[in-house]
């Protein structure tokens, strides 16, 4: 077993893992922040991305070891302080874009990362940025949407929800 | 996952020194690596972490007007560092599998790695660039010697590959969009001396350079050029993805697709 520290949502965090634990059991089963999603555990689906020093990553395809000193940001440091929702996330409710919610923490963690590089981007620029978000439920439109809106965009002209 | 131990030495020469003890193997983003220990089918009991290697990262161009990326340096960072420099290899880079992918994923695991699907191989091969590594020099056409295999022998690690800068360059991805790996790409790169065709996706040998398409451009740079020109489906990957018939058809409507895109 290894020590690893690391900063996680704001805050120091550390644990034993073996060299094989991936970040996302740490997080998960260390640090009990079972918001990071573990869906496919092949790489393909985007449910369990996190941000590591302010880049979206696949947490199940990192090892935990790998993070050693790094700055994690989960969906659970989304929301505001008070523990109201950000743009985003309220972004997501008003546009109906989860129905399951099991991709939902992937996908609110890759559209920030998506606005915070491009704050105002066109609907093929969100479609492309999700290729490694797969939701089996809704259909991606009002994910979509949910994104565009809360960039500050008129989503009125979009698809039906 | 079977269970192993990791090491993260700061250096090259440390890394191989590393890379010396019994079944130690390299670790870069581990885009490929970890779901392949996940499926069990590999077993190192060292994993050396190429990802603390200050001097394998970065996009520089060289004093002999190459550029060179480190071999460490992941795949958002090529997209975006050689947009200015060589805007054919930034563009292959920013479509490579999704985001998440690009901030971990490496060139040096993507060139020793040599899957018959990967982008890379496809522009290394394309620029006719140079594998780097911690013992010699690689040209591209000596490094890729088929399917998942390299140059490469047990314990060299890819530092650096540096591309010659084409006048103009395309890769042309018709993607696998389950896998987000090409079912058919092509590079194809004009320099002032003739023109370099690299295709990846198709061949059961993995990366190969088209030569017939190559002569016909270097004669004339424009589609009608590759008009007639085809390859036999039967050296081709056939998969439940597509036929070796439909892959060799796709080579000739990527390359010229490729071609289209730049004249
Ligand atoms: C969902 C998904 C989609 C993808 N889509 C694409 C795609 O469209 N196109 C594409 O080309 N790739 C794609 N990939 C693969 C991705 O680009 C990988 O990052 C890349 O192939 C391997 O790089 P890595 O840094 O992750 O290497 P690792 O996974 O760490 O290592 C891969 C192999 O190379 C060895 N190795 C690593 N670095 C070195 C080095 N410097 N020297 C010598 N050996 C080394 C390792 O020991 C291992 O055997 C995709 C991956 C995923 C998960
Ligand atoms: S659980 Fe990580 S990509 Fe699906
Ligand atoms: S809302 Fe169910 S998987 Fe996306």
């Amino acid at each position: 077993m290894t020590e690893v520290k690391m900063t996680v949502n704001g805050k120091p965090a550390s644990g034993a893992v073996e060299g094989r634990t991936l970040l996302a059991s740490f997080l998960r089963d260390n640090l009990s922040l079972t918001g990071t999603h573990i869906g496919c555990d092949t790489s393909q689906c985007g449910a369990c991305v996190v941000h590591v020093n302010g880049e979206a990553v696949k947490a199940c395809t990192m090892l935990a070891v790998e993070a050693e000193g790094a700055d994690v940001k989960t969906i659970e440091s989304m929301a505001n302080p008070d523990g109201s929702l950000t743009v985003i996330q309220q972004a997501f409710q008003d546009h109906h874009g989860l129905q399951c919610g099991f991709c939902t923490p992937g996908m609110i963690m890759s559209a920030s990362s998506l606005l915070k590089d491009n704050p105002k981007p066109t609907e093929a620029e969100v479609r492309h940025y999700l290729d490694g978000n797969i939701c089996r439920c809704t259909g991606y439109h009002n994910i979509v949407k949910a994104i565009m809106a809360a960039s500050g965009q008129d989503v009125s002209a979009l698809a039906a929800e | 996952m079977y269970d192993f131990d990791v090491v993260k030495p700061a250096t090259v020469a440390e890394a191989i020194t590393a890379l010396g003890q019994d079944e130690a193997q390299p670790l870069s983003g581990g885009q490929t690596l970890i779901p392949t220990l996940k499926a069990r089918l590999a077993m190192p009991s060292v994993l050396v972490s190429l990802s603390g290697i200050e001097e394998m990262r970065g996009v520089r161009m060289g004093d002999d007007g190459q550029l060179c990326v480190g071999g460490g340096t992941v795949h958002a960072v090529v997209a975006k560092e050689a947009q200015a420099h060589y805007p054919g290899l930034a563009g292959l880079a920013a479509r490579i599998g999704d985001p998440a992918v690009r901030n971990r994923g490496t060139i040096g695991g993507s060139v020793a790695n040599n899957d018959p699907s990967a982008c890379y191989p496809a522009a290394v091969l394309g620029s006719g660039a140079t594998v780097v590594t911690n013992a010699r020099e690689i040209a591209a056409d000596d490094f890729f010697e088929g399917m998942f295999a390299t140059a490469l022998d047990e314990g060299e690690i890819v530092t650096e590959v540096r591309f010659p800068i084409p006048e103009k360059a395309h890769y042309e991805k018709f993607i696998q969009p389950a896998s987000r790996f090409p079912l058919v790409a092509v590079f194809v790169a004009k320099f002032a001396d003739g023109v370099r065709v690299a295709v990846t996706g198709a061949s059961e040998e993995g990366v190969f350079r088209w030569s017939e398409a190559e002569n016909a451009l270097s004669g004339t740079f424009n589609v009608e050029a590759l008009s007639g020109l085809s390859l036999p489906g039967d050296s081709m990957i056939s998969d439940l993805h597509g036929s070796g018939d439909f892959r060799a058809h796709l080579v000739a409507v990527m390359t010229k697709r490729a071609v289209g895109a730049l004249v």
